[in-house]
């Protein structure tokens, strides 16, 4: 059953990828993107990790697109126009080169981990029982990985110094 | 498991977002392919962290907060490219090629 909703979720992402790759509209595009978005989270939701699919869902399906379609719209891009996808040369490149990609990742799909280091069966949702679902993110986040946190915030910060710097009328 | 499901279509996501970047000219959505590769590994970062502990699930964050850094800085940067040359097709920004 698992199985089964996995594969769906994951035909509804790739099939949205390839759609927003292909589609001429820009606005088109990154609803698609979203859709994708929407699929991976379901996916993530399946593989044990709920609280990542809300921030999936919240950060990257909710902020960061409605800033890209802010942009697409504040520059009017979704009006008709030539297609900016390349012309037969450059998209035969590019199909063999993405070819060659999926060729070197297909080993991946027969990946065993070694058993010295593999958890046993249902022990991150034994700690999702015994944390709570946000709390077996936050124990590790704050705990071992909390430098990486505080350069994180000084990241955005920067960020956030940037986009205002640039987005100013005379640069 | 799902692991193996998770990675082959992690690997197809991923070599979508590469071919998007490869065929098109339009930067907006080249920045959006590189967000689609983004999630391409943070699939793979959760995939792992079912068999290998919490820290992938922590790295999706990190990952997550670098997208959300320079999807701002990079939509500025395309702002104010646009102000300058009126168009976001990548053949118009050639500045730094010779002739």
């Amino acid at each position: 059953m698992t199985y089964t909703v996995f594969w769906i979720f994951g035909v509804i992402a790739m099939g949205s990828a390839l759609l927003c790759i292909t589609r001429k509209n820009p606005i088109a595009s990154a609803l698609w993107l979203v859709v994708t978005l929407f699929a991976l989270a379901a996916l993530f939701v399946l593989l044990d990790a709920q609280f990542i699919a809300v921030l999936q869902v919240l950060v990257y399906a909710g902020a960061i697109m409605v800033l890209f379609l802010f942009v697409i719209m504040l520059l009017n891009l979704g009006r008709p126009g030539p297609s900016d996808i390349k012309g037969p040369l450059g998209l035969g490149v590019a199909v063999v080169l993405g070819a060659a990609l999926l060729f070197l990742l297909q080993p991946l799909t027969q990946t065993t981990l070694p058993s010295a280091i593999t958890l046993p069966p249902g022990s991150v949702q034994a700690l999702q029982q015994q944390q709570g679902i946000v709390g077996s993110v936050a124990n590790p986040l704050f705990g071992a990985y909390l430098i990486p946190f505080e350069i994180a915030s000084v990241l955005l910060l920067a960020a956030i110094v940037g986009a205002v710097v640039l987005a100013k009328r005379k640069l | 498991m799902l692991l193996g499901p998770a990675l082959a279509i992690s690997a197809v996501l991923f070599t979508l977002g590469v071919l998007g970047v490869l065929m098109r000219r339009n930067v907006i959505v080249i920045f959006m392919c590189v967000e689609l590769m983004l999630n391409a590994v943070n699939l793979t970062f959760v995939a792992l962290a079912q068999n290998l502990g919490m820290g992938g699930q922590v790295f999706v964050f990190f990952v997550m907060a670098v997208a959300a850094a320079e999807a701002a800085v990079g939509l500025a940067i395309i702002l104010a490219v646009y102000r300058h040359k009126q168009s976001v097709s990548l053949q118009n920004m050639n500045l730094l090629k010779d002739g």
